[in-house]
């Protein structure tokens, strides 16, 4: 027994050296409390162990990868702003998915853990992270900048809408998309649709639909029409449906929420037709993951899915793509979504200064139209699509621009205190209408009264 | 052990010689210090949570209450007026019948079956065990992939033998069903090993008897196996339902709670309460739901299995 | 007689059927695994498709760090187990063989740790580990489970079955109770402290939600976790061949150990006498 002791003991100890190496703050399996810096973050500030420069130390927190390798393209991003800036380090750190960072957040919020300097967190946190007094406005840096001018000129307004708020900029737009329809031109083809175009309007989605659905001698369908995911977060392409009809589910202040009006209602009714009496797309919700897969291996010929699928759908879809702007009724609609960068409150000067750089660095126009062309997104500024690299892509991939046009009709993104359970309680209400578990108006009345009772702790 | 010199003492536990009252209490207490960190590990991650748990349910502590505000039972007349909390605790119920009860019968009759010298029975009872081995996570995560409607195995071959393809997480009746299919999955093999030992300790003679006096298999079964192993089985249904009470892994990979709440099971739910919406406090109060719910399931467990519940002689 | 042999064959026939069900999910996951990263998922290449390629265990090797992950695994079950069989033993025996005034106040103590799952316990757990500012480490990790009253009750009745005459013909020669402990007690239970290893090793092995909720920083998770990051990694969609290959590279352990010591496995959790 006691040899087995003795055993274990030296492995673990060979383990413990073994793996200290690894990361700057690797703390040892017996060691105590973590160290203050430590806390929420990958790397830290103190270590000059793994530089072996006095460099300010940022480090950087970045969610949901976009497909593909996203953690090699963004070290390599931060490699070049390293290389250019040798008194400032930054550590990208793959933090998991958006709900993974969010409740970071709330850990931090409940008093424990220093949150990294940089993170990218979804535009509709922002309510949340000011709620808590976690963030600081980017508001100083702009304005001392003719650069950080310049930035939020550029950047396109439909951005700056989930981004700014009473005069004060909170985020700075990285990652941001908004959904679009990609279609199989080849099933498009041979259902004779036109493949130059998608479906325009709401009754076209329908047309479409029912054309391309096909059933095999049994009744069973082998190819579906259309797939619209409603799992995960079901609020962000019903409101697309909303916006469309006339009017988003936001109210004129935070802790106002407009979910039962009645071309709200209608949106929702049609959403839930489309599976129910259209049956153009599956019964019951679909599964975002599932979505692109399916797509690309042709047994859906509609989609709708975030412009950030692009890159990698054109890369796995083995037939034409398409991608058109999400069908109007009263109007051409759709969220924007996607993350910002924020900046917290609790950091050191200096090194939100560096942070700052980073970001600039970031949302440069040659460097956001890298992030475009490299994943799909929509670069946030204007002026980078005149870039050279992403003229000439362009070309090759018309599609890309198909975002960035629908842009002109995008609005906020649901948020408001208490953003991710205001947004899991209109989740609820869509998920069961889908499912023909409750109507329409009746979900979308519940979804109010739960949402008003909610934010009624908030006073504005 | 070389000899020591020792005044000869007479054997057994009694000494003649009479040591001082403070030496004897001094050994005593010595004896304590062998169990403190046993005793002190579970007075604070059992005992200890506890009653904070209990505590701290009484304060409100979410985003629209940063620093912990006394509420008394506020947060559980909020869980009461919750629909969802409801539906939750509805889901809860409906998940341990459907898992329980089948993971027993199905671990028995492997048992049964196993519980035998054949070539290759080792294996037989490897390909039934082997689930316990892997992680709820990756398993979770290969079955959401099975699941999955259009590409996924269970529709492939539901459709080849042209019986529709079913939404299994994307329909709010059929998620559960699904879930309970993978929980009834990877623990049978678990349970089945308890019920292979349980056997394995079987007085041979009873059987013998019983074959005597012609006694058929299912009589055997009924009569003489199931009443023996009443004390595994009681063991087995605590486990598998302390378990299904668990369940959150699969949760967490395949579905969310969704879809419309249909697979959000109470402890999730609290986790979600916690760390999604951040509130704090009502996330203590659903604990103690919980922790009530599973004290009258153990206990009525207990009590109504353990009043059949035959017992060998303890040796 | 031969009716008799046709059900048995029958009967086995069936059963071999049904652990061949039962192994479906593990043979489509490697069958999924090793075919090349762009190859379609469809009816027809549902179980071959593309050819073979080991591609896809390199790409989901680069993605995350499974390395860290491993090394924190081996930490965090390692330091568990280590804990848990000395502080179980030295619990054990003195439940077993020590004079303990009040010792049936002591057994509700620690039967309250097998009424009560750790797992119901999370929360407030969760707001200890905040409040002993051990937030975000292994130790927090570890910490709950050192204290196992599973296995003092295993040892307890392991040590209960070595005769008494032995314990006093040790004291006789002068031993103290830690040589007792060594060489008359231990050298028999053996198998109990196998088998509970084995218990402990898996159970932490194979656990998600407690990690999940006191960890943060990415290169303190273990593979559990790390295997739940890495499944979300993918605004845009599953890719499922990468992802099967990261499900294996997280289980090919213990599964292997397993295939390789199976016999072993099965045949000391069974004679633990678990009862």
């Amino acid at each position: 027994m006691k040899r087995i002791m003795m055993l274990g003991l030296l492995v673990v100890a060979l383990l413990m050296t073994g793996c200290g190496t690894d990361t700057p703050t690797a703390t040892p399996a017996s060691g105590g409390p973590s160290t203050p810096a430590a806390g929420g973050g990958g790397a830290t500030a103190t270590t000059a162990a793994s530089s072996g420069g006095p460099a300010t130390e940022v480090s950087f927190y970045y969610p949901v990868a976009v497909g593909g390798p996203i953690s090699k393209i963004l070290q390599g991003y931060a490699d070049k702003f390293n290389a250019a800036n040798p008194d400032v380090h930054v550590t990208p750190v793959f933090a998991g998915g958006y709900n993974d960072v969010l409740t970071k957040i709330q850990t931090a919020l409940q008093g424990g853990g220093n949150p990294p300097e940089l993170a990218v967190m979804l535009s509709t946190d922002m309510q949340t992270l000011i709620d808590a007094d976690m963030i600081s406005p980017f508001d100083d840096f702009i304005n001392s900048s003719a650069d950080g001018k310049a930035l939020i000129d550029d950047i396109y307004p439909a951005f700056l809408r989930n981004s700014q708020q009473d005069g004060h900029t909170y985020g700075i737009p990285f990652q941001r998309s908004t959904p679009v329809l990609y279609y199989n031109k080849d099933l498009f083809k041979a259902a004779g649709l036109d493949p130059e175009h998608g479906p325009a309007t709401w009754d076209d989605l329908v047309a479409y639909g029912k054309q391309l659905t096909k059933r095999d001698s049994n009744g069973n369908v082998t190819t579906w029409g259309l797939e619209i995911p409603s799992d995960g977060f079901p609020y962000w392409l019903f409101q697309g449906f909303a916006i469309a009809n006339g009017q988003n589910v936001l109210g004129d202040a935070p802790n106002k929420v407009r979910f039962n009006d009645p071309s709200t209602v209608a949106a929702l009714q049609f959403f839930a037709d489309l599976s129910q009496k259209d049956q153009i797309e599956p019964p019951g919700v679909v599964i975002w993951n599932n979505t692109p897969t399916d797509f690309e291996a042709g047994k859906v010929a509609m989609v709708y899915h975030t412009t950030g699928s692009l890159t990698t759908i054109l890369q796995k879809s083995k037939f034409p793509v398409g991608v058109s702007f999400l069908p109007k009724k009263q109007q051409y609609g759709a969220p924007t979504g996607g993350g910002n960068f924020y900046i917290f409150k609790k950091t050191d000067p200096a090194k939100q200064k560096a942070a700052w750089r980073f970001v600039q660095f970031m949302t440069s126009p040659e460097q956001a139209a890298q992030w475009s062309i490299d994943t799909g997104y929509i670069a946030i500024r204007k002026s980078a699509y005149d870039v050279p690299a992403m003229k000439d892509y362009v070309v090759k991939v018309p599609q890309a621009l198909v975002a960035r046009d629908q842009l002109q009709y995008a609005e906020k993104e649901l948020t408001a205190h208490n953003s991710t359970q205001i947004q899991h309680i209109l989740g609820t209400a869509i998920q069961a209408a889908i499912t023909g578990k409750s109507p329409p108006q009746a979900a979308l009345d519940d979804a109010q009264k739960q949402a008003d009772q909610l934010l009624s702790q908030f006073s504005k | 052990m070389a000899e020591t010199t020792v005044p000869a003492r007479p054997a057994g536990r009694a000494q003649a010689a009479q040591p001082s009252r403070l030496r004897a209490t001094f050994r005593d207490s010595a004896n304590y210090l062998l169990i403190l960190p046993t005793l002190l590990g579970i007075l604070a991650f059992t005992l200890w949570p506890l009653i904070a748990g209990v505590w701290n349910s009484l304060f409100l502590q979410n985003q629209a209450h940063l620093h912990p505000q006394f509420a008394g039972l506020e947060n559980y007349a909020r869980l009461v007026n919750d629909p969802v909390f409801g539906q939750v605790l509805g889901n809860t119920l409906l998940y341990t019948l459907g898992t329980v009860p089948a993971s027993i019968g199905i671990a028995l009759v492997l048992a049964l079956l196993l519980n035998r010298r054949l070539r290759g029975v080792g294996w037989l009872r490897s390909a039934f065990f082997y689930p316990t081995m892997m992680p709820m996570v990756s398993v979770a995560t290969v079955w959401l992939f099975m699941y999955s409607p259009q590409v996924g195995l269970v529709n492939a071959t539901l459709q080849a033998l042209h019986l529709g393809s079913p939404n299994w997480l994307g329909d709010d009746r059929l998620v559960l069903p699904a879930l309970m299919v993978l929980g009834i999955w990877k623990q049978s093999g678990y349970l089945m090993i308890f019920y292979l030992a349980g056997l394995q300790s079987l007085p041979k003679e009873v059987y013998e008897a019983a074959a005597l006096d012609g006694a058929g298999p299912w009589q055997t079964l009924r009569r003489i196996t199931w009443p023996l192993l009443s004390g595994t089985t009681l063991f087995v249904a605590t486990i598998a339902i302390a378990g299904a009470f668990q369940t959150t892994d699969q949760i967490f990979i395949m579905t969310d709670g969704g879809p419309n709440n249909a697979s959000d099971l109470l402890l999730y739910h609290i986790y979600l309460t916690a760390f999604r919406f951040g509130d704090l406090g009502l996330a203590q109060a659903g604990t103690v739901v919980l922790l009530a719910m599973l004290l009258v399931v153990t206990t009525a467990n207990l009590v109504f299995g353990g009043r059949r519940a035959y017992y060998e002689d303890a040796r | 007689m031969i009716r008799r042999r046709m059900l048995d064959g029958l009967a086995l026939a069936g059963l071999i059927a049904w652990a061949g069900l039962w192994l479906v999910p593990l043979l489509w996951t490697v069958a999924v695994a090793f075919r090349p990263p762009d190859a379609a998922l469809t009816a027809e290449t549902l179980w071959y498709g593309g050819g073979l390629s080991l591609d896809n265990f390199k790409e989901a090797w680069d993605a995350v760090p499974f390395a860290q992950y491993y090394v924190n695994t081996l930490l965090i079950v390692g330091g568990i187990l280590i804990v848990q069989l000395i502080t179980v033993t030295l619990a054990g025996y003195a439940f077993a063989r020590r004079p303990l005034p009040g010792r049936e106040g002591l057994f509700l103590v620690l039967l309250t740790q097998i009424l009560i799952p750790t797992g119901a316990l999370l929360i407030p757990n969760y707001a200890t580990i905040r409040a002993l500012n051990l937030y975000d480490t292994r130790l927090a990790v570890m910490l709950p489970f050192f204290a196992s009253a599973f296995g003092t009750f295993l040892m307890r009745q392991t040590f209960r079955q070595v005769p008494i005459d032995l314990d006093d013909a040790a004291r006789l020669d002068g031993a103290n109770w830690l040589q007792t402990l060594r060489h008359v007690y231990l050298p028999g239970a053996r198998p109990a402290l196998v088998a509970f290893a084995l218990v402990s090793t898996i159970f932490h092995w194979n656990d998600f939600f407690w990690p999940l909720i006191v960890l943060n920083s990415d290169a303190k998770l273990p593979l559990t976790v790390g295997l739940a990051k890495f499944t979300q990694m993918g605004e845009s969609g599953a890719q499922w061949s990468l992802i099967t290959a990261g499900t294996l590279l997280v289980i090919a352990p213990l599964l292997v150990l397993f295939l390789i010591f199976q016999r072993q496995f099965v045949d000391s959790m069974l004679k633990s006498g678990l009862k």
